[in-house]
C-alpha cells in the first residue's frame, strides 16, 4: 500500500517537472521609472509590454514558453539601475527592457556588455525601446543591444523636413534636457537645419535639468521675447507637460515640434491650444487610414484596460512580436540564438514593415509627423483631441534611414 | 525690460510660496530649538487632501478645509508624538520629525499613487488675466499672490497685534515664564505646531496645482525651505520674508538671464568654449539657493536677520 502511495507521489511529482520543462517562463526585466517625476512615462510603457507579453501568451506563447514581465523602478538614475539590473539577472530574467534616458541606456549597454564577456552561456540581451542616442547603433554599438525606435537623427530628419517646407518659418528656438539626449537633439536640430535651410536662424538654445523643473514659465518667457516661430524639443515625460503647460497659460501659439508630444497628459495641458501646435514625429499614427482592425482593437483594448493612459508605446509591441517571431525562427528561447535571427528581421507591424537592420541593430520603419485635432476616431488625455497625420507627414522606412558608422562584433 | 517684469512677477509668487512653507517652520524652530524635517511632508500633505476635497466638492472647501485638516494632523502629531520625544533630547527630536517625513511620503504613495495627480487650477481661475508684451499671464497666479499676502498679514496682525500674538511671542523664548503666569505653554506650542502646518498645508493647496502634485515634491521643496529658513536666520519671521523673496527672485531671474560665464569672466580670460566658460547662468539657477547658503554660513553664520548662531 505504502509503496503505491509512493510511486503515485513520484509520477505525480515527475509529471510536475515534465510539465514544467515544457512551459518555462520567459523572464524579461522592465528596468525603467514607476515612481516619482517620470512614472507617467515608465508606468504606460510597463503596461504596455505586459499587454503584449499576454497577447503572445494567449497565443501558444514562445515556442512553448510564456513570457513574464517584471518591472524593477529605477527613477531614471544609472545608478539605481545597475542595481536593478543585477537584481534582475540574479531573478533569471535574460531579457532587459528599458528606454526612458539615454543616460540609463548607455550604463545599461555597458553593464550588459561586461555580464556577456564575464559569464558565457549566460548571456543577457538588451531590448531599448526608447532610449534614441544615436550613438548606441553608431560607435558604440554592441552586439546585445536592440533599438525598437527611431533615433534622435532619423526623428530629426523629419522634423527638418517639416520645417524646411515651412516659409513662414525664420526663426526657431530649441529647448531641452540637460543630459546626453537633450545634446543630442539639439546637435542633430542645428547641423540639418543649417544643410536644409541655412537662412533660419536659432535664436535659443536652453538645456534646463532633467526632470526637476516644475514651473516653465520663465523659460517660455524666454521662447516668447526671442521671437522664435518654432520650438523643437525632445523633452519627454513631465518636462513635456509642463513646458506645455506653461506654454498654454502664456498663450503661445507657435509650433512645437516634439519627439514625445504624445507624453501622457501634453494634450490635455495644453487644450484647444494644441490643435495645429503640437506636433510629434513617431512610429504610432493612430487615426491614420488604412490601418488593420487587429491594430485598432488593440488601441482600444489598451484604453480598456488601463483608462488612465493612452495607447502610445507602440514599439513595445513591435519589440516583444520581433522577439517571438525571431525565437520561433530561430527554434530556440536562448539570447544568441535570439539575437542572431533577430538581425536583418522584418514583420508586418500594425503601422508599416518594421526590419530590424543587421548592421547596426536599429529598426528600420515608416515614421510619422501627427498633430493634435478634433473629433479623431482615438483621443488621447480623456479629451476629444487625437493625433492626425499631417499632409505629407509619412516618412517611408528609406527616406528615414541614416547611414551607420557601427562596426559589430559578433560572437562566434 | 519686459524679462525684468516677468522674472519680478514670478519670483515675487515663487518667492511669496516659500515664505508661507518657511514661516511654518520657522516658528516650529523657534519653539522647538529643532528643525522639523517633516515640514515639507506637511505641504505635500495639503497638495493632495486639496486634490481629494475638490474631487469630491468643490476648490473652495478645499481652500479652507485642506490646510485646517493638515493643521489637526500637525497638533496630533505634537501632542502623541513630539511632546514624549521631547523628553528625550534634541536629537530625538531630530529622528522622530527625520522618520515622520519618510512615514508620510510612504502614506501618500500609498493612498494616492506613486505617480502625479491631476490636480488642477480651479475653472473659475482658469483663464489669462491680462496680456504683457505679448505673453498671456494666467489670473491663478495672481490669486496666488493674494492668497499670500493676505496670509502675510493675517500673520503678522496675530504675532504683532493681538494678546495671543504676545503670549506666543514670549513662550518662544521663555516658557517657564509664561508658565508660571497661568498660561498652558503646551497648549501654546501645539497650536503653533498646528498652525504652522497648516501654513504649510495652504502653501501645498495653492502650490500643487501651480507646479505638480506628486509623492516628489516634499522631497524636492525641503532643501530650499531650509535653506530660507538659514539665509534669513533662524527663527526670524522677517528673515525668512527676505530669504525667500531673495531666492525666489534669484532663481527664476536666473533663468531668464541668456548669458554664460564666459560672458562675465571673460575679462579673466575665460574662453567661450572652455568646458567652464560654456556653463550658462540658466542652468545654474538651481544651484543658486545652495550657493548662497553656503556663502551665507561662511560670512554671516547666524543669517540675515537672525539673533542665534545655526
Amino acid at each position: 500500500m505504502k509503496s503505491t502511495v509512493k510511486a503515485a507521489l513520484a509520477a505525480a511529482v515527475s509529471l510536475c517537472a515534465v510539465t514544467a520543462a515544457q512551459a518555462e517562463t520567459i523572464k524579461m526585466a522592465f528596468i525603467d521609472p514607476l515612481s516619482g517625476a517620470m512614472a507617467s512615462s515608465g508606468e504606460p510603457a510597463y503596461q504596455s509590454f505586459i499587454l503584449a507579453a499576454e497577447h503572445i501568451n494567449a497565443n501558444g506563447g514562445v515556442n512553448g514558453d510564456m513570457i513574464e514581465v517584471v518591472g524593477y523602478d529605477n527613477k531614471v538614475s544609472p545608478k539605481e539601475s545597475l542595481v536593478q539590473l543585477q537584481k534582475a539577472i540574479d531573478s533569471g530574467a535574460r531579457y532587459i527592457l528599458q528606454g526612458n534616458g539615454s543616460s540609463v541606456a548607455a550604463a545599461i549597454i555597458d553593464a550588459v556588455n561586461k555580464h556577456n564577456q564575464r559569464n558565457p552561456g549566460e548571456e543577457v540581451l538588451f531590448f531599448n525601446y526608447a532610449a534614441v542616442t544615436p550613438e548606441f547603433t553608431n560607435e558604440a554599438c554592441s552586439f546585445w543591444h536592440f533599438r525598437f525606435d527611431a533615433h534622435t537623427d532619423m526623428k530629426m530628419n523629419g522634423i527638418t523636413d517639416w520645417i524646411a517646407a515651412r516659409d513662414d518659418i525664420k526663426k526657431v528656438y530649441l529647448i531641452g534636457q540637460d543630459y546626453v539626449h537633450g545634446e543630442a537633439v539639439a546637435h542633430a536640430a542645428e547641423t540639418q537645419l543649417a544643410a536644409k535651410r541655412p537662412d533660419i536662424e536659432i535664436v535659443g538654445n536652453e538645456l534646463h535639468p532633467l526632470a526637476k523643473v516644475k514651473d516653465f514659465t520663465p523659460y517660455v518667457q524666454k521662447i516668447i521675447s526671442s521671437g522664435a516661430d518654432a520650438v523643437i524639443t525632445g523633452n519627454w515625460g513631465q518636462d513635456m507637460t509642463l513646458l506645455v503647460k506653461a506654454s498654454a497659460d502664456a498663450g503661445q501659439q507657435i509650433p512645437y515640434l516634439t519627439f514625445y508630444g504624445g507624453s501622457n497628459g501634453a494634450v490635455a495641458a495644453l487644450g484647444d491650444g494644441a490643435v495645429d501646435t503640437l506636433y510629434q514625429v513617431s512610429e504610432l499614427a493612430a487615426n491614420m487610414e488604412g490601418v488593420s482592425p487587429e491594430q485598432n482593437a488593440l488601441v482600444e483594448e489598451y484604453k480598456a484596460r488601463f483608462p488612465d493612459y493612452d495607447y502610445y508605446y507602440h514599439r513595445a509591441f513591435v519589440a516583444l512580436n520581433m522577439f517571438d517571431a525571431a525565437a520561433e525562427k530561430a527554434g530556440s528561447n536562448d539570447p544568441i540564438d535570439v539575437a542572431y535571427a533577430l538581425e536583418g528581421l522584418s514583420i508586418e507591424d500594425g503601422y508599416g514593415t518594421a526590419t530590424m537592420r543587421a548592421e547596426d541593430h536599429q529598426i528600420q520603419q515608416p515614421l510619422y509627423i501627427t498633430t493634435v485635432a478634433h473629433d479623431m476616431t482615438y483621443p488621447v488625455d480623456n479629451t476629444d483631441l487625437g493625433w492626425r497625420l499631417v499632409e505629407g507627414g509619412t516618412i517611408s522606412a528609406e527616406a528615414a534611414m541614416e547611414p551607420s558608422t557601427c562596426e559589430m562584433q559578433r560572437p562566434e | 525690460m519686459e524679462t525684468l517684469v516677468f522674472a519680478l512677477l514670478n519670483g515675487v509668487i515663487y518667492g511669496l510660496l516659500l515664505f508661507m512653507l518657511s514661516s511654518g517652520l520657522t516658528l516650529i524652530f523657534s519653539m522647538m530649538g529643532v528643525l522639523n524635517f517633516a515640514h515639507a511632508s506637511f505641504y505635500m500633505l495639503g497638495a493632495y487632501l486639496a486634490f481629494t476635497i475638490m474631487e469630491g466638492t468643490s476648490f473652495w472647501i478645499a481652500l479652507f478645509l485642506a490646510p485646517v485638516l493638515v493643521g489637526l494632523v500637525g497638533m496630533v502629531v505634537e501632542r502623541y508624538g513630539l511632546r514624549r520625544v521631547h523628553a528625550q533630547g534634541h536629537v530625538a527630536e531630530l529622528l522622530f520629525t527625520f522618520g515622520l517625513a519618510y512615514l508620510i511620503d510612504e502614506v501618500v504613495k500609498i493612498f494616492w499613487g506613486r505617480t502625479a495627480v491631476n490636480y488642477r487650477v480651479p475653472e473659475l481661475l482658469d483663464f489669462p488675466l491680462f496680456t504683457l508684451y505679448g505673453a498671456q499671464y494666467p489670473a491663478y497666479r495672481i490669486f496666488i499672490l493674494f492668497v499670500a499676502a493676505f496670509m502675510l498679514v493675517a500673520l503678522w496682525y496675530l504675532l504683532k497685534k493681538t494678546r495671543a500674538g504676545l503670549i506666543i511671542q514670549a513662550a518662544l523664548t521663555h516658557p517657564h515664564m509664561v508658565g508660571s503666569l497661568g498660561h498652558n505653554v503646551p497648549l501654546i506650542f501645539m497650536s503653533v505646531f498646528g498652525v504652522g502646518c497648516a501654513l504649510a498645508g495652504l502653501a501645498g493647496v495653492i502650490g500643487g496645482n501651480y507646479f505638480v502634485t506628486d509623492p516628489a515634491m516634499a522631497v524636492q521643496m525641503g532643501p530650499i525651505v531650509f535653506v530660507v529658513v538659514v539665509v534669513g536666520g533662524l527663527g526670524s519671521l522677517e528673515g525668512a520674508f527676505v530669504a525667500a523673496m531673495l531666492i525666489g527672485l534669484l532663481q527664476t531671474s536666473a533663468i531668464s538671464i541668456n548669458a554664460s560665464l564666459a560672458d562675465i569672466f571673460g575679462f579673466l580670460g575665460l574662453g567661450p568654449h572652455t568646458e567652464v566658460g560654456e556653463i550658462t547662468i540658466a542652468s545654474m539657477a538651481p544651484m543658486l539657493p545652495f550657493l548662497l547658503l553656503v556663502l551665507i554660513l561662511m560670512i554671516r553664520p547666524r543669517g540675515l536677520m537672525g539673533e542665534r548662531e545655526v
